[in-house]
């Protein structure tokens, strides 16, 4: 993934964002209001459980036959007058989108919220040939003038608050502060008088699909704000960017995911704009259709026995509003562009990059990711496994000596933990070796990577008696016909 | 009359211990007659989640050896269960080791959290035990949704004579413990901390009451930071508590 932002590692992103809070109350408020709202929308549905394991089978069984089902989807685009382009990586998908802009000859194109894109960084390729590409989002739109990269799947602009989207207001469409207040629908109504012109203007328009239905070659793209419609209807020409994933076998199978993924992303019964075109048409919508299937990553995801459900994901955002960890640090701190609980596990898996192995560590393993899930993948066992991966490489890497001082203590302790033997003369060394870090039964200030647990917690001092010592102690008191300990 | 193994993990052995005390007076108290085989040592929960995998090997051959003759194993910890029977199965798996996979499978189905093995082998919610305290109860992460104990722990508060039971605001939020997650992201993970404390206080109990110590250790050690008076506790020490006398 060619990526021009270069993110911090976790590991010192997170404590950063958790400095900021401003953030933190956003960040808090949004996702706690979202969660209540997704309860509510899912708890509605008598058979939810049911369309969640629908949705699960419907993935996994296109996954296992994804090449029939792609080749039928180009089959079907070309025959309704659309090109099929395929891209194995980033670089790949983005010369050919630029070649296509290139050959309309326009310096500026709309687009549709789409992550795959982000993914691939499609506005930074195309800013090298000098083309802008406007996002028409409106939440996109505010991160694209704060030249931030987005920090939530679904609502890209989750960290800023009014007063801080009004600022940029101000500066990118050129007003007095007495033209625009912080009042939300002044703030949509100026956004809206920016994008109209620039929907009436574009010639070319770029989208990612939600779903792509192999039985007619159709896409889909589900929205709230209706810009998605413009631009697929207006311009003269589409392209649309899809990872191979998102294809789904017919249209039958867009029942279950039109019901869940409303409902998991934005607590909605449906998407205000749902919105479906099959090549092209004369006198109707574009007149060039171009659809370009995304692999970058995909096949080698796939071929992998556990981390292949990642690819069911339908990017609902239901595992971040859940997460306590993105709660607390925000998206920007994950460093790609699937944050939050998704995003540790697809990252690692598409870019395959060592610096990203340490993005499934970024959870407790609570399990409330997995719970709301309605394609039921088990994020937390993804992630153990992907540890496992890290674990394994860094060590084939280099065997001796430790990496540092956790990976020390881990080693140290399953070498102690192997015989009771040595489990319990570990047990009698961490009793003894505790004293000076004692205070009032309590450890205080403990060294090297125990110091992150003392700042913030007290822990009480190793009893002198294990439980074994007082059961040894009580078996052997029953044994002289003495009262128990 | 019903038998039973204990299985005390380390960190509840060497830090705990009267933890698994409680969980052995309130079993005995209710008929079942106990062994303890001291050659288990630990699960291996903290290597198999941080990624260590190759490490944990040995102490699942080692736990199965240890407790493959049981009729039904007990313990005291239900993220220490849930590793044993969630986890188990695919390490010995990629391990390509068929006779331990077999143990494994052999094994871990009898392999049973403090509250489940009260309420669906022994049948029991009332077992006699009397706290004249208020409580709240935290819902610790793989008790509620890796083992699924559902409200047993809260079937068992609900029986004890003289408890006061109060709601935990956002009980079902993450303490943020995660195991070598609070080594590794230290700052996070005290955020996520903070606001447990927080809704700890505002439930105004006097103790903390969970199915897992470690959830336990990190609740109580921001507790006793910040100086407040209230307390934690596991399940069985509540459970084991009678009348005059203290658990």
């Amino acid at each position: 993934m060619s990526d021009a932002r270069i993110p911090l590692p976790f590991h010192e992103a997170a404590p950063a964002a958790l400095e900021d809070g401003q953030l933190r109350r956003n960040l808090a408020h949004v996702t706690h209001a979202i969660r209540a709202k997704r309860a509510d929308a899912t708890a509605e549905l008598p058979d939810w459980e049911a369309l969640r394991q629908a949705g699960k089978a419907i993935k996994d069984h296109t996954l296992r036959n994804l090449g029939t089902y792609l080749r039928r989807l180009e089959t079907r685009v070309e025959a309704a007058g659309g090109h099929v382009h395929w891209a194995r990586d980033a670089d790949e998908a983005n010369r050919i989108v630029r070649r296509l802009v290139a050959a309309e000859g326009v310096r500026e194109v709309v687009k549709v919220k789409s992550m795959t894109t982000d993914e691939i960084d499609l506005n930074g390729a195309l800013a090298e040939d000098g083309v802008v590409a406007i996002e028409t989002d409106l939440a996109e739109l505010i991160v694209q003038l704060a030249e931030e990269p987005p920090s939530h799947i679904l609502v890209p602009a989750i960290h800023k608050n009014r007063a801080e989207i009004r600022r940029l207001f101000l500066d990118a469409f050129d007003l007095t502060p007495d033209q625009l207040s912080d009042d939300p629908a002044a703030l949509a109504g100026a956004a809206r008088r920016f994008l109209r012109e620039r929907f009436l203007e574009a010639r070319v328009a770029i989208s990612g699909a939600n779903f792509a239905v192999a039985e007619t070659g159709t896409t889909c793209i589900v929205e709230s704000e209706g810009n998605g419609r413009m631009c697929t209807t207006l311009p003269e020409t589409l392209i649309t960017v899809l990872g191979i994933e998102k294809v789904v076998p017919t249209w039958r199978d867009l029942e279950v995911f039109l019901q869940t993924l409303p409902r998991s992303s934005t607590a909605e019964r449906m998407n205000p704009y749902t919105s479906f075109w099959t090549g092209v048409h004369g006198g109707d919508g574009p007149r060039h259709f171009h659809l370009v299937l995304l692999d970058g990553g995909r096949s080698a995801t796939l071929a992998d026995d556990v981390g292949r459900a990642t690819l069911r994901c339908i990017r609902c955002s239901a595992c971040l509003n859940v997460c306590p960890i993105y709660e607390r640090v925000g998206g920007h701190a994950y460093g790609s562009t699937y944050p939050g609980p998704i995003g540790a596990i697809l990252t690692p898996q598409l870019r395959g990059e060592p610096r990203d192995g340490e993005l499934p560590y970024a959870s407790t393993l609570c399990g409330a990711c997995y719970d709301v899930c309605p394609v039921a993948i088990d994020i937390p066992s993804i992630l153990v496994d992907l540890r496992r991966r890290t674990v394994d490489a860094r060590r084939a890497a280099h065997p001796l000596p430790a990496a540092d001082a956790v990976d020390a203590a881990l080693r140290g302790a399953a070498a102690a933990f192997a015989t009771p033997r040595r489990y319990e003369a570990a047990q009698r060394l961490a009793r003894l070796g505790q004293a000076p870090w004692v205070r009032k039964g309590v450890l205080r200030n403990l060294p090297g990577p125990l110091a992150g647990w003392s700042d913030a917690r007290d822990l009480r001092a190793i009893p002198r008696r294990a439980f074994r010592d007082w059961w040894r102690d009580r078996e052997a008191a029953r044994e002289r016909g003495g009262d128990p300990a | 009359m019903p038998r039973a193994s204990l299985f005390v993990p380390c960190y509840v052995d060497t830090l705990f211990p009267e933890a698994a005390q409680a969980m052995v007076r309130v079993l005995e108290r209710l008929g079942v007659t106990l062994d303890f085989p001291r050659a288990q040592t630990c699960c291996g929960q903290m290597h198999v989640n941080t990624g260590y995998e190759r490490d944990a090997r040995p102490l699942v051959r080692h736990f199965v050896d240890v407790f493959g003759d049981a009729d039904v194993v007990v313990a005291p910890s239900a993220s220490c269960v849930a590793t044993v029977r969630h986890a188990y199965a695919g390490i010995a798996e990629r391990a390509g080791d068929p006779a331990l996979a077999a143990a494994v499978a052999a094994t871990t189905p009898r392999v049973r959290e403090f509250s489940e093995y009260l309420v669906d082998d022994l049948g029991v919610t009332d077992v006699g035990a009397s706290f004249p305290h208020t409580v709240t109860y935290h819902p610790a992460c793989h008790a509620v949704r890796l083992l699924g104990v559902g409200d047993r722990p809260l079937q068992l508060l609900r029986a004890v004579d003289g408890l006061h039971l109060r709601e935990l605001p956002r009980a079902e939020q993450c303490c943020g413990f995660g195991g070598t997650f609070a080594i590794k992201n230290p700052e996070i993970s005290a955020a996520m901390l903070a606001d447990k404390v927080a809704d700890v206080l505002q439930a105004r109990a006097e103790v903390v009451v969970a199915a897992d110590e470690s959830c336990l250790m990190h609740i109580g050690g921001g507790l006793a930071r910040q100086r407040t008076a209230v307390r934690t506790m596991h399940l069985a020490e509540v459970l084991a508590s009678r009348e005059g006398v203290a658990a």
